[in-house]
């Protein structure tokens, strides 16, 4: 590590023990943000790990057979993938500096993340009219309480990203601002990603059993 | 439809007058007691004028060694009254024989027990780790804060709302009655349909969270804030526990979080996770909880590891012993206790494979840590040995903790735990590791980093009557419980029939009372040293003839830490820097970046504690208020750009040139 430190001192051969100039340890919020990421991996862990050992467990109710639509995730799965990818598009005007087209594709990608929202209320509500309600069976607690999980997650992302918008309107694209897009940039992919697991495991796998 | 009975419902949800346990005894006089207290303590804040220090030096405020002795100061709160649990159980239980039926009810005595195992572990263990962990750890690797400090206020005041919540349940409604796990079906909602559950599943929920963050905070410090030249093989032994511990806490947390949430939604909507209809399955919250549980354990005893490898090689005089072999062995034990969760029911019945493999893996654990006792024992030995009253901690540690892993390995052998399971033998050993290995670290940390954090040393007299009280008391409080444990009493019991064990449960409870001496004294040092403050005084900073950074700044340390940033060559860094005979800069001070105090933390405490408790009685309005609250509240703090500031120049100039006139005092 470069040092550029005091040589007053008397002792010929001691090293120099501490910085004159200021010490700036670099940033530790991306670090920081991760790890927090991870740990909320586990909670999906452990709910998929749950789906896995209740995911069966249908106590002569309907199974995911007679329920999902696959159509209709599917339309879901898109609109949350589009709306990563508008994220990405966010942060590209944001490195180019380019106020009104990040905040222009920071809308877009909040008004994909409200469809998504939409869509999974209402498909839950036709799930709950139905009576496939989480109190049905084990199968059905496991899957509300996985995929309810993860739309508050999509839900509070897209109230974050709207206090950000505002956010970045009052003071531009300074560093904090860069810094908490960064942040959410991480979530809104992480919450992609979880999709995927939750499409492929509790969805099309549901499906084919 | 609007009636008395609905509007009062609406109102104050489940939450009635019968709530308030006015026909118990025990209780009016505890909350008597505790009214009295808060008063005289109001008052005399009040009548010394501290209010306005107390909101602006301590509540709000961000450094992280001010927080640091606020989650100590809770957590011997909390310890006051998990020991006075304790006395009630052991005192229930020499009764209770025959004809005697105690004085304790089997309901409250099912709370006694419940509650003295959540606030051990929840409310004392852990916030004393996170405590020490804060003060010390950016001290020793040359940093002037954690890395996020307004989230360190914001997780102190988490943990104190949980804490809050508990002491709540004592005086409205009741505590769960289900032993600390709470497993289901007996933590469900036909079988415990009473605020007590509730109460714990909203205590641990709040605090965890305040845990989870202070363990990333912690993580991101000790990763990104080290000094220049400390890589990772040259931190403090105490530093890499706590980085070992905090990955332990931000790689359990979220599972305790998530499984309580889970018995949650059993609990308030009625889904079916851990029922045993519909599909539910309780055995997946045994497993799951134990997910955390078992990493929970090494989560507390890992700094108390690092807390005597410091205190050994600080009163030996010499290097530790094996620093890699030491970095490695707590590495280890991260991994393996991720993977020997299962010992904890082997009565489960997952069969012969399963439960070889778990025993297997938990005997080796005894691996690594063996690996540890030898290294401490090889840097006393030929060391020049000061028996100052951390290492008196230290050396009873080692004598207790070995006879507490050696009846972990025991019970690791599944044959053997089929007969010891859920015995008094297993209590015993829990508290021969969690008291020999964690209380003893925790109090020798306590006592080595006291003059760092007050200027001055306790009393070692008073520390030593404490030392002996603890020590004797352990032994004659948890011995009975072996041989009890051996001819198979089980746990939990708050009335025996046979005469002939009474004798074991007497001996116990003279244990404890030692034990109860022992904190007694603790007080009484607090107190007395106080007073002697002046003959106890550090001027130096370095009243033990330390080894790490810590110990290279004034006692108390300023506020910023470090005037200038130190660089390191070797660990054992202050120790280094002594040897090649460093001199203390005098001049050339310059303004310092720091945090600015914020009230955000303390908001939403009590927010959280509204919102719990809101909960737990069905206050749905409450609810939903506080809830809509707290997220107003965190935006709005998104909002505040101005969140640093300098100390100017001068300050820094009148802070260190007092240091110097107190070290030139002193020659």
């Amino acid at each position: 590590m470069a040092t550029h430190a005091a040589t007053t001192h008397d002792v010929a051969e001691a090293p120099a023990f501490h910085l004159e100039e200021d010490h700036h340890p670099e940033g530790s919020t991306m670090l920081g943000f991760w790890i927090y990421l991870m740990s909320d991996c586990l909670i999906f862990a452990v709910l998929f790990a749950t789906y896995a050992v209740l995911g069966r467990n249908y106590a002569a109710g309907p199974s995911p057979k007679d329920l999902f639509e696959l159509p209709l995730v599917a339309l879901n799965t898109s609109m949350l993938l589009f709306s990563s990818i508008t994220y990405g598009f966010a942060m590209l005007e944001m490195q180019r500096e380019r106020q009104g087209g990040t905040l222009g594709w920071l809308a877009v990608t909040g008004l994909f993340g409200l469809a998504f929202v939409g869509i999974e209320l209402y498909e839950f509500a036709h799930l709950i009219h139905e009576g496939a309600t989480p109190q049905r069976s084990g199968f059905l607690s496991a899957f509300f309480a996985l995929v309810g999980t993860h739309g508050l997650h999509v839900t509070f992302g897209t109230i974050w990203l709207v206090v950000l918008m505002v956010q970045v309107r009052q003071r531009g694209l300074v560093i904090e601002n860069q810094r908490r897009l960064m942040c959410l940039s991480m979530f809104w992919h992480f919450l992609d990603v979880v999709w995927i697991g939750v499409f492929t495991f509790v969805y099309l796998m549901g499906v084919l059993q | 439809m609007f009636s008395n009975l609905d509007l009062q419902k609406l109102i104050f949800g489940r939450l009635t007058l019968e709530a308030i346990p006015y026909h118990e005894p025990i209780l009016i006089v505890t909350f008597l007691g505790v009214v009295l207290g808060g008063v005289a303590v109001l008052g005399a804040i009040t009548y010394f004028r501290f209010w306005g220090t107390l909101w602006r030096d301590w509540i709000t405020s961000v450094d992280h060694k001010k927080i640091g002795i606020m989650y100590v100061i809770l957590a011997l709160v909390m310890l006051l009254r998990g020991f006075a649990d304790a006395l009630m159980m052991r005192a229930q239980q020499a009764m209770a024989f025959g004809a005697n039926e105690g004085y304790l009810p089997p309901h409250h005595y099912d709370q006694i027990f419940t509650a003295h195992g959540v606030i051990m572990i929840f409310f004392f263990a852990m916030p004393l780790v996170t405590g020490l962990m804060n003060y010390v750890v950016p001290l020793q690797i040359g940093a002037r804060d954690v890395a996020f400090p307004f989230l360190n206020n914001f997780s102190f005041w988490m943990t104190v709302s949980g804490a809050l919540t508990v002491m709540a349940s004592l005086f409205v409604g009741e505590f769960a009655r289900t032993g600390w796990l709470a497993y289901p079906p007996l933590s469900g909602p036909a079988a415990s349909p009473g605020v007590g559950v509730d109460y714990y599943i909203w205590a641990l929920q709040i605090a965890g969270i305040g845990t989870l963050l202070s363990g990333i905070n912690l993580i991101a410090t000790i990763v990104k804030m080290r000094a220049p030249g400390m890589t990772m093989m040259k931190m403090p032994v105490f530093t890499w526990t706590a980085l070992c511990t905090n990955v332990l806490i931000v790689a359990a947390f979220p599972i305790l979080t998530a499984v309580l949430a889970l018995l949650s939604l059993d609990r308030y909507v009625g889904t079916h996770f851990f029922s045993n209809d519909l599909g539910g399955n309780p055995m997946m919250y045994v497993n799951l909880i134990w997910i955390w549980g078992h990493p929970e354990v090494y989560i507390l005893i890992l700094p108390a590891f690092g807390i005597f490898s410091e205190v050994v090689s600080t009163y030996s005089g010499k290097r530790l012993f094996g620093y890699a072999s030491m970095v490695y062995a707590t590495v280890v034990i991260t991994i393996l206790s991720y993977l020997v969760w299962l010992h904890h029911f082997f009565t489960m019945g997952s069969g012969a494979s399963v439960n070889s493999f778990f025993g297997i893996t938990t005997m080796i654990i005894s691996i690594p840590t063996g690996a540890k006792i030898f290294n401490w024992l090889f840097t006393m030995y030929r060391g020049r040995i000061r028996f100052e009253v951390p290492m008196l901690w230290t050396v009873g540690f080692m004598v207790t903790f070995v006879v507490g892993g050696m009846t972990g390995v025991l019970l690791a052998v599944p044959p053997a735990d089929f007969v010891l399971h859920n015995s008094l033998f297993l209590v015993a050993h829990f508290h021969n590791v969690i008291i020999g290995g964690v209380v003893f670290g925790l109090l020798a940390g306590i006592t080595y980093w006291f003059p760092k954090a007050f200027g001055y040393k306790l009393d070692p007299f008073w520390g030593k009557v404490s030392f002996w009280c603890w020590l004797t008391g352990f032994w004659f409080a948890f011995m009975p419980l072996y041989i009890l444990g051996l001819m198979g009493v089980t746990r939990r019991l708050q009335h025996f029939d046979d005469p002939s064990l009474q004798i074991w449960f007497v001996i116990a409870a003279f244990g404890a009372f030692l034990i109860l001496c022992g904190i007694v004294s603790f007080g009484i040092q607090l107190v007395v040293s106080y007073l002697k403050r002046e003959e106890l005084r550090d001027l130096t900073g370095d009243p033990w003839g330390g080894r790490t950074l810590e110990w290279s700044t004034s006692s108390p340390p300023p506020e910023y830490n470090f005037a200038f940033t130190p660089v390191i060559h070797d660990h054992d860094a202050w120790w280094d820097m002594k040897k090649r005979g460093y001199s203390r800069p005098l001049q050339g001070f310059r303004p310092i970046h720091m945090p600015k105090n914020t009230g955000t933390g303390f908001v939403l405490g009590v927010l959280s504690v509204a919102f719990s408790f809101a909960m737990i009685w069905y206050i749905w309005w409450l609810a939903a208020l506080t809830f809509v609250a707290m997220f107003v509240v965190t935006i709005v703090h998104t909002f505040n750009y101005n969140r640093d500031f300098y100390i100017p120049a001068d300050a820094v100039v009148r802070a260190e040139d007092a240091r110097t006139a107190m070290l030139s005092g002193r020659a």
